[in-house]
């Protein structure tokens, strides 16, 4: 991308700029200066981008292998803190409730937003209402929407159970009860993420070439075979990209369980970076929450360098 | 709009193309207000509910008195204000500071060609590959004591603004509409005898406002949602911003002032977009595809 600005050809006016050459030193010493000048323009960026992203991704690895409490020097333990972390009968429940909520997440999550798309795509009224809308609980904060729900699926007076007695059904336990506690944080985590996903959608359904429509339905291609042949092809690169960009979301789940149920009930909704803020704030173990983020960063590093080769390839021949 | 989708004009100009269509529509119209309306009606009107009320089975759909009361405890028993200051304060610095230095390090990266640019230029896009979240505590220990100067950011905005600055999303979409500009207007500039400083105020940034916008928006957003870091930065009560105050204060405050509390953390946000909805929402459409 760089590359085409550089070589753009030069202009009139560059090339008038170029003066006869300078002694030799001079040169030198401009384009020190120039470097310098660049340099000062970097600074401030370089400073932030090494002290908070550079640095601790390799710090995360040093101390995972060390015993670490702030204050005091670092001791090397070798994989002390993994096998301890290992042995921890939360690890398995950890992995298990983030794997299962970013599978959950990807069913309820993916599909509904892409059948949203789908309808609203064909809608030709109230267009811009329906876009606020969906989007309206992007903005509402994460902590609102958190305790919002918390409340919703209160026993009590939870409007969850309210509505599901007003339909006559059984009630639930929902965010208290085991076995439901994880599907009702993907409720919530998809209520309120799901605006972004729908207008993504739309603005690729929107890219599809309406003759590719009519030449399907020209060779008499009812409702689905055109969704299969035509729509589904079409976005599929924006459906792989945005599966993998939600993947690499919810394996980092936090705000939700924290807030909701504080990974209860019975460590039913405890996640991997719960588990990690877990050993940090209150085990003050570090180098055990420094070796589940070496775990949980391999994991996902292995997703985001598919999502990168993915938009490399496709996404400069699209 | 005028292109062609899944279902043909024709069809839907048929009697029971328009019937279903009308079916169609009216059920989305429905779902969306139950599903996405409703829940924040509830939250306006549940606090103003009377405790009584807002615990009752079955619930009223509207409050029998509307009592202001919620509103006016939570901005007071709650200390919202101070709360509200505070996320402000932290909005806006890092909003500032991202102007500044991303803008800057972008400019550099685009058009002043440092040596090992494209070295840094990698560095800075591999950390989109890096997972923010996971980072989190290597970030907050070197957050409580800095290489070399020893100093502490915790309890201080300043380690919410620095950390802010570090967002490569931000920089690249900067560096990329940098990019972009035509090389000519710069060396006529430059030939006037304009620096580089004067060229990035003068020419460069008053052509670069959409993008400006577009990375205004992102960075006030990102900090006010932003929940696990400034709980980790801020364990001093009185400098939490709202979204760590509401889940500490949420233990043991009366259900109705919490209720209100949240309206009140969630309106600057839900105004905001709501004043730049065009821009926001074709922004997300338009830089998703664009990749």
């Amino acid at each position: 991308m760089t590359k085409t600005a550089e070589r753009r050809p030069l202009t009139k006016a560059a090339v008038h700029r170029v003066p006869a050459p300078p002694p030799v030193g001079g040169r030198r010493r401009r384009r020190l200066v120039d470097q310098a000048r660049a340099y000062a323009f970097l600074l401030g960026g370089l400073v932030c981008f090494a002290l908070f992203s550079w640095y601790p991704a390799i710090r995360a690895v040093v101390i995972a292998f060390q015993k670490y409490t702030p204050g005091s020097p670092p001791e090397w333990v070798g994989t002390a803190n993994f096998t301890r972390v290992l042995h921890d009968p939360e690890f398995g429940a950890a992995w298990r409730n983030t794997l299962t909520f970013t599978l959950l997440a990807l069913l309820v999550g993916f599909a509904i937003p892409f059948l949203l798309a789908l309808v609203l795509n064909e809608l030709r009224h109230a267009k811009a209402f329906f876009r606020v809308v969906v989007y309206l609980p992007v903005m509402i904060p994460p902590v609102v929407s958190a305790l919002l729900w918390k409340w919703f699926y209160d026993p009590g007076a939870g409007l969850a159970n309210e509505a599901l007695r007003f339909l006559h059904l059984p009630t639930s336990n929902w965010s208290n009860g085991t076995d439901t506690a994880l599907i009702s944080l993907v409720i919530v985590a998809t209520w309120a993420n799901m605006g972004g996903t729908v207008l993504i959608y739309l603005a690729a359904l929107q890219s599809i070439p309406g003759e590719l429509y009519e030449a399907a339905e020209l060779d008499g291609a009812n409702l689905l075979q055109r969704i299969r042949h035509v729509t589904v092809p079409q976005t599929r690169f924006v459906i792989l990209m945005l599966m993998l960009l939600q993947i690499i979301a919810t394996m980092q789940v936090f705000t939700e369980p924290f807030v909701i149920t504080g990974g209860g009930p019975e460590n039913a909704t405890v996640t991997v970076l719960y588990l990690i803020y877990k050993y940090a704030f209150l085990y003050n173990d570090f180098g055990g929450a420094c070796a589940l983020s070496v775990m949980l960063l391999v994991l996902l590093g292995v997703f985001s360098a598919v999502y990168l080769r993915l938009t490399h390839t496709e996404g400069d021949t699209a | 709009m005028s292109t062609r989708t899944l279902i043909s004009p024709a069809t839907l100009a048929r009697p029971r193309g328009k019937a279903i269509y009308w079916t169609v529509f009216t059920a989305v119209v429905v779902l969306f207000a139950l599903a996405f309306l409703f829940p924040v009606y509830w939250m306006v009107t549940g606090a103003m509910k009377s405790p009584d009320e807002v615990a009752r089975t079955p619930p009223t759909l509207v409050p029998h008195h509307w009592h202001l009361g919620g509103y006016t405890d939570a901005w007071d028993l709650m200390q919202l204000p101070q709360h509200l200051w505070n996320t402000v304060v932290q909005a806006a610095g890092a909003w500032a500071f991202q102007l500044v230095f991303c803008t800057a390090a972008a400019y550099a990266l685009s058009k002043l060609r440092p040596a090992f640019g494209k070295v840094i230029l990698g560095g800075i896009l591999a950390t989109l590959m890096v997972p923010a979240q996971a980072l989190v505590v290597p970030k907050y220990l070197t957050a409580a004591d800095l290489p070399l100067i020893h100093t502490s950011l915790l309890n201080d905005p300043l380690g919410i603004w620095l950390p802010a600055v570090a967002n490569a999303f931000n920089l690249y979409l900067l560096k990329r509409f940098f990019d972009q500009l035509p090389r000519d207007v710069l060396e006529a500039a430059e030939i006037d005898g304009a620096g580089k400083l004067r060229i990035l105020w003068s020419v460069v940034l008053p052509m670069s406002r959409p993008v400006l916008g577009v990375v205004s928006i992102f960075a006030l957003v990102a900090v006010w949602q932003d929940f696990l870091w400034p709980l980790m930065v801020f364990s001093d009560t009185d400098k939490q911003p709202i979204s760590v105050a509401l889940v500490q204060l949420s233990q043991n405050i009366q259900l109705t002032v919490l209720i209100a509390a949240m309206v009140i953390a969630s309106i600057p946000m839900v105004a905001l977009f709501l004043v730049f909805q065009r821009h926001i929402i074709a922004g997300i459409g338009a830089g998703s595809t664009k990749g």
